[in-house]
């Protein structure tokens, strides 16, 4: 427990500590909010769906928890290339604990990433339905860190450089981000396009958090959060294998 | 203390460490010298439960690394080649962090830390950052965090490497202080002729995977007719420049380690 302890403790400590990088990493889902949210508001109202803000700030709550999850698995890299990753493997605790505290860490930093842009978009103008799904929302927000923190440091266990990174970031962050319906809702796509957003789990995290938020579901709470949970499962699952795999 | 019988490791058809064998006693310093790419770093990965072997007994503190690992490492203490410590935490709290990977109790813990931490001399910046240290002071804590558990086996791969003669000086002065206060015992690599001579009881000199000679060094000058360590290792290893092999072995690794994932 103590190693998992201390190693959850490290990861917030580096996070609290870079502040540049607390405005940097928040710059990005402002920016979305402000240029679509307020840019697309007049289309999306035209064409009847109502406030465009009210729509996608869920989603960007969950790309800020994705984006914030997963760099916290590749962060690996840098332990990796400094050496400190090394100290632990050849510490005597498991490397399921090892992994189980760095996950934890990664996953409980983007937490609060998501719940200061959450009250960013509180600021710009988005009102819940209710304040009593706030709770509700923050399970999603949970969830959604623990299963892409996982999928991190999957990933953070094969890659060996920082080719890798860009290629991960390409092809696979930015079209989860995209295909998971964060920014256009999922009713009436093309078939092809319904089946692609199925597959993608942020969809069951931006839907549940829609759905929490503003009341919008497109499947139904108890969907979103299995599928999250089995996802988890799976994603935490391939993480401690790889990690476990790990040779130095 | 550590014993190791007839080891070889393989990556693919590359041999890196062919057939070694050794013992080192209980509070003894014992040194490994080999050029680039002898199987020094190799040798130490296994005996630190970071590589498997292909074959061969290890044997350490009366354990087998490759069957009680969690209990091996408990024992040892390890100061890598390349830095590995975490640069954006303080120095006391990578001490710290290294005392709860290791189970050390949270008085015992302060304690270990204080005592070291004044002993390698960095006990006036506890609180700074790792990234503002000079590449001396953070071998120093490296060993200083190494020992914190009072492992009964230090590693030191190449501590002294790209220090200056003053650092140099001073670790080894460390070093040699610990293992007569503290008994550990000592295994180190280095390049560094003079340092081996300086504090190793024994020495092992490693070349192409196997080991050419070992003894004091007394005994390796007189083995090869030398007046001196650096004259006797190149006797023994040749004066032929490995950068090359290295790199090709490297490369080796680098390709067997790409087709085991």
């Amino acid at each position: 427990m103590g190693a998992i302890y201390i190693l959850w403790l490290r990861e917030l400590k580096r996070y609290v500590r870079s502040r540049v990088q607390i405005v940097v990493s928040l710059g990005q889902p402002c920016l979305y909010l402000l240029a679509l949210g307020f840019g697309l508001g007049p289309v999306f109202k035209q064409a009847g769906q109502g406030s465009y803000l009210q729509f996608m700030a869920p989603g960007v709550v969950g790309m800020t928890v994705l984006f914030s999850s997963v760099f916290s698995g590749i962060a690996m890299l840098w332990d990796r290339q400094f050496g400190f990753l090394k100290e632990t493997l050849v510490a005597p605790v498991s490397r399921m604990q090892i992994m189980i505290g760095r996950t934890l860490g990664g996953a409980t930093v983007a937490v609060i990433q998501g719940t200061l842009i959450l009250v960013i978009c509180l600021i710009a103008g988005f009102r819940p339905h209710s304040w009593l799904a706030i709770p509700t929302a923050f399970l999603f927000v949970v969830l959604i860190a623990v299963v892409f923190a996982a999928l991190g440091t999957a990933i953070g266990s094969v890659l060996n450089d920082m080719q890798g990174f860009q290629l991960i970031m390409n092809f696979l962050v930015m079209p989860i981000f995209f295909l998971s319906g964060a920014l256009f809702p999922l009713a009436n796509l093309p078939f092809a396009m319904k089946i692609i957003t199925k597959l993608d789990p942020l969809t069951y995290g931006v839907d549940g958090l829609r759905g929490a938020l503003i009341q919008t579901w497109q499947f139904s709470a108890l969907i979103d959060v299995s599928v999250l949970a089995l996802i988890g499962v799976l994603f935490l699952s391939v993480g401690a294998y790889l990690f476990s795999k790990i040779e130095v | 203390m550590i014993r190791v019988q007839n080891l070889t490791k393989k990556f693919g058809d590359f041999t890196a460490v062919n057939d070694i064998s050794f013992d080192v006693a209980q509070g003894e310093i014992f040194a490994f010298l080999g050029p680039n790419g002898a199987g020094k770093t190799t040798t130490i990965k296994i005996l630190t439960t970071l590589l498997r072997p292909t074959s061969g007994k290890i044997e350490l503190d009366g354990l087998d690394p490759t069957v009680k690992q969690k209990d091996a490492r408990q024992r040892f203490g390890i100061v890598f080649q390349d830095p590995s410590l975490d640069a954006e935490q303080t120095a006391y709290e990578n001490m710290d962090l290294h005392g709860v990977l290791y189970h050390v109790p949270r008085k015992l813990r302060a304690e270990r830390a204080e005592k070291l931490l004044k002993l390698f001399e960095l006990w006036d910046r506890k609180d700074s950052y790792v990234k503002t240290f000079s590449g001396g002071m953070k071998r120093r804590l490296e060993i200083a965090r190494g020992l914190l558990h009072t492992p009964r086996i230090l590693f030191l791969d190449e501590p002294t490497l790209g220090l200056d003669p003053q650092s140099r000086n001073q670790l080894w002065t460390h070093v040699k202080h610990l293992n007569e206060t503290e008994k550990t015992t000592v295994f180190l690599t280095t390049h560094y002729m003079d340092e081996a001579d300086r504090v190793a009881h024994r020495i092992a000199v490693m070349d192409h995977g196997t080991i050419v000679a070992q003894g004091t060094s007394a005994e390796l000058k007189e083995q090869t007719g030398s007046d001196s360590l650096e004259g006797a290792f190149l006797a023994l290893t040749g004066s032929s420049l490995r950068d090359e092999g290295a790199n090709s072995a490297d490369a080796l690794r680098q390709v067997a380690k790409m087709w085991r994932r």
